[in-house]
Parts: C-alpha cells; structure tokens; sequence
C-alpha cells in the first residue's frame, strides 16, 4: 500500500529542522530528495568498487563496468525503449538538448530551415536552439498559448510545413504545470518526417513514459529530480538518428582506433559518453529507479494528482491568490502569486516556518513575460509530500498577509 | 530575529508608495541594474546640476526589500555631490553586509536602518543592494564620460 508516511522514513532530510520547524519541501520540480537507498549505494560503489569503466582487466574494473551499464538497462527498461544503446548518460536535461542541437542540428540545419518550439519551454529547451538557429541561418517558430496556458494547436498546420526541419517540446511545463498533448503533436510530426525532441524532465519522474508507445525520437530527463544524485541525466535517442550523427563531445572512452590525424568512433551508447562518466551518479539514479518501481509510478502519480487538487483547492479559497495554468488536469506542481506581495517576499516568511518552496521566474522569462508578471511563487509536490504539508503552506500564506497588512 | 522584524512599517510604507518613481528624459546619469536570482530589474535616472544631483528617479519591479530600499535610497540622494553620493552608497554597502554598523545616531540614516534585518537574511542582501549598486554603475559610466570629454 502506497503511504507517504512509510515513504518518508526513507529520506534522512525530511528530519531535517529549518529554523526549529519540521522541513516542509515543497519544490521538487527544481530537484527531489534522495532516499537513503539511492545514498547508500553510492558510498557503497566508492567504499567496494571504485574503478575506472571499460579499461582495465582487473576486479574492480569490471565490477565498476557491470554496474554502469546494468543502471543503463534498468533506464532503458524504465522508459521501455527498444534498445539500451538508445541511453545516453549525460549530466542532465540540459546537456542531452545540447547534444541534440549540436550534433543534429550541426549537421541537417541549413539556412531558412525552421525548427519549432513552444513558448513554454524550460531556458534549457531555448538556448541550445537559438545557438544553433543562428549559426545556421535558421528560423525558430514557436506554438502559443492560449490564456489557461496550454498549447494552442489552432494554427499548428501552419507551424508544422515543408520548412520545419525539427520540434523540440516540453511534455509537462515545469512553471505552469501544464500536460501538452505530445503524441498528437509527434504524430503530425512524422507525417511530415520531422525528429521530436521531448523534454521530459517533469513527466518521467512522476509518471510511466514510454517511448515506444509516444514514439518520440529523442527524449531528455534529469536523474536529480527522480531521486538520484546531481550530475547524471539521459538522452534517449532512436538507434538510427543517434548512429547517423556526428559525436557531440570528442576525447577518451568514445573511440576505437585513434591515429594522430584521424579516429574512428565506438558504437552506440559510448560514441556520446567521452571522457569518464558519472559512475557513481549512474548507478546511483539505477537505484532511484529501483526504488520508483518499488513504490509503483501509477501509485506516484495518483497520490501527485491527489495533491495537486487539494492543494488548488484550498489556495483558491485564500482571497488575493492568483493560480496560474490549466484548471483541469496538470502536473505535480502549483504556481501562483499573492496580491501585491512579491513572490520573494513570500517565499522569505515561509522559510522562517520551515517551508521551502520557489520564487521566481522558474527558468522560464519568456512565460513570466506572458502571464506579464515578474515572477511567481511555485510549489510543487512528489511522493514524500502530505496534505499537512499543504495545510502548514496554508498556515503560512496568512501569516505572509498578515505580516504584509500590519507590519512589524 | 524573527522575519516580520525585516517588514517593519517603514519598509511596508515605501513599499506600497515608493517615492520618485519615474523615468527623467535625458538623465546625465542612467544605469540599468538587473538581479539575475530572481528577474527582478530597476532602471535609475539622475540629472546632475552643478556637480550635485538635483533630481532622481527609479522604475523597477521588485520585492519589498529592493523597492524600499530604492525608494529611501532616491529620497537621501537629493543635493549629495557626486563624492558624496559615492561614499554614501559605500556606506551603505558596508552596512547592509554587516561589516560596519548603521550609524544610530544620524537622521539621514534613521529609516535606512529599517532595513538592518536585511544582514540576518543574505540572500535578500542583493535584493537591498540592488538600487545602490545600479546607481554607483551610472554615476561610474557618467564620470568615465566627464573624463574622456575633457
């Protein structure tokens, strides 16, 4: 049975006292907590079996080497893809983008091409594309949104046309919650041969993603925000787009034959990974897996979706809040202002009671320029999360107002 | 300390009706300050008149710290000379980071002492510097072209 109370036990931190208050974590949509399974087994992997990957003969060699790779197979199964050379490990979200831009985009971008985004995107999801549109000569195009913030596809046929040579979106936004109907937008992709990148940060941790059945051609996510370590992401690409590209990053681990004039490149996954990984991270977020599946995503994603509604529900009935994005459905997180308080103003008085939560413009300007507000608070919820959580942030946005009515 | 001491009456005053807000046409002093944690931003305007500033204005979007702060700030810039402006917002730097202590015993620094609290919470530091530091960046840009010209 899926109890968060149980769930809790499992993260030291949450013990944690912030300013003689019980830690009420309230932005994992920036980055989760780490269970003590994922953190044992990084001290275990220093402790018993440091080494270096794919070099060397010896004991430990080989043990770092199986451990790596079987946290790629435990990823691959995770998001069901076809193959594990598919799994690229990367730092993060941001990099696998990067990797995609510079390596696809370098070598099929050419000048008036156009390659299409949202206006939601995350900052990761814009630069790397406007560094590359602009080498290139190329155009970025981007959907809107319609005022309750969710994609408008109203003119996505004309978005969509014989100039647009890639798509690169976000699945769920990480500042306005928002689930963008993705297999549609895929699907209309395809039927002009157009690659899909899927920025996927905010849905794998909190519910099962399938690239088979999405058919996505590339998808990017950060372990840090599913319970494991910082530092270790994945890129997910199709075998024959990720085979037929140019490496992103050049150096050791990421070859065959090296002469002084030329080299030859490993085989898929290795090709992407020069240099020595992230080993301990790797096998850290095959731990984090372990553990999501343990608990069950459709369970994760019921008791988010649990309180998501309560926590809309009882905002609104605080007067002055403003909620921003889909009324409907959304993902785990909730962002929102109150009336002429600035967000880290708000976010200052909550931390005195032990919450912690985000203010500010979520690396997302271009959205806070749309909803035409500097910034806004954002609290946003995971499996360790309970409505007495919400309750306390309730508690503290009173005592935020009537610190703001009255003064000190 | 407790945090409603860091919104004492005095910040929330400044807040909900900060003073010399406004942008000036032809300012001999301009800078733009940006505080890239949050996106907060503040535009600040001064016409110089016989070495002295003689009008000041500020536009910006910000938190009740970095508001106040600019509003007080533009109050006490009025008639200061450019080194007097200088060593006030020096001044104030040391303050603000707590490595000297605001004057108890001076009028001028009486409200800024309101924002004394600010050195207990140092990420908000920026937030109160902000103003400051943008108007030390235009006073700097106007002197470099005050040189350059002579």
């Amino acid at each position: 049975m899926f109890d968060p109370i149980k769930i809790r036990e499992d993260f030291p931190i949450l013990k944690r006292l912030i300013k003689n208050n019980s830690l009420v974590y309230l932005d994992s949509a920036a980055t989760t907590h780490k269970p003590r399974q994922v953190i044992e087994a990084i001290e275990n992997y220093y402790r018993h079996h440091n080494a270096n990957v794919h070099r060397g003969a010896y004991t430990l060699s080989e043990e770092a080497t199986s451990l790596y790779e079987a946290a790629r197979s435990k990823t691959a199964r995770f998001i069901n893809s076809e193959m594990t050379e598919s799994i690229i490990f990367t730092r993060n979200a941001t990099e696998g983008i990067n990797l995609v831009a510079n390596s696809w985009g370098r070598t099929n971008l050419k000048e008036g091409d156009e390659v299409l985004l949202t206006q939601m995107e995350h900052h990761s999801n814009l630069i790397p594309w406007q560094l590359i549109t602009k080498e290139k000569g190329a155009k970025l195009k981007f959907i809107p949104l319609i005022p309750d913030g969710k994609l408008d596809l109203a003119n996505i046929h004309r978005l969509i046309n014989e100039k647009t040579k890639f798509v690169s979106l976000v699945h769920i936004s990480n500042s306005l919650g928002t689930i963008n109907p993705v297999e549609d937008i895929i699907q209309l992709a395809h039927s002009f041969n157009i690659p899909v990148l899927l920025d996927a940060s905010q849905s794998v941790p909190h519910r099962r993603v399938d690239v088979q059945s999405l058919d996505c051609d590339f998808m990017v996510f950060s372990g840090h925000k599913m319970l494991g370590p910082t530092g270790i992401g994945v890129l997910y690409g199709k075998y024959n787009l990720l085979d037929n590209m140019p490496p992103f990053l050049g150096g050791g681990e990421m070859i065959n034959e090296v002469q002084l004039e030329w080299s030859d490149f490993r085989n898929l996954p290795w090709k992407y990974e020069a240099g020595t990984p992230n080993i301990a991270g790797a096998i850290g977020l095959g731990v984090a897996i372990d553990y999501l599946d343990n608990i069950g995503l459709e369970n994760i994603q019921q008791h988010d979706r649990e309180l998501v509604s309560y926590a809309i529900k009882v905002l609104s009935n605080l007067d002055g809040i403003e909620i921003y994005g889909p009324k409907d459905t959304r993902g785990s997180l909730v962002a929102f202002n109150m009336k002429g308080i600035h967000p880290h103003d708000v976010s200052t008085i909550l931390d005195e009671y032990g919450i912690a939560l985000r203010a500010g413009h979520h690396c997302t300007q271009p959205i806070m320029r749309w909803l035409d507000v500097a910034a806004t608070v954002r609290a946003s919820f995971y499996l360790y999360n309970t409505q007495s959580d919400i309750d306390i942030l309730t508690k503290g946005l009173h005592k935020v107002k009537e610190i703001f009515k009255n003064g000190s | 300390m407790a945090v409603s001491d860091l919104y004492s009456e005095i910040i929330l005053e400044h807040y909900r009706e900060p003073h010399n807000v406004g942008e000036l046409e032809c300012p001999e002093v301009f800078a733009k300050g940006y505080n890239e944690s949050c996106g907060d931003d503040i535009k600040i305007y001064a016409r110089i008149k016989n070495g002295q500033v003689e009008e000041i204005k500020f536009k910006g979007n910000g938190c009740a710290i970095s508001q106040s702060s600019a509003s007080m700030m533009t109050d006490l810039m009025y008639g200061k000379t450019i080194d007097e402006a200088k060593e006030f917002i020096k001044r104030f730097t040391k303050n603000i980071t707590g490595e000297e202590d605001f004057p108890s015993d001076s009028d001028e620094w009486f409200e800024l002492s309101a924002l004394k609290g600010v050195i207990n919470f140092p990420v908000r530091v920026k937030c109160a510097s902000l103003s400051w530091h943008t108007l030390l960046q235009g006073i700097r840009e106007f002197e470099n072209k005050n040189e350059q010209k002579q």
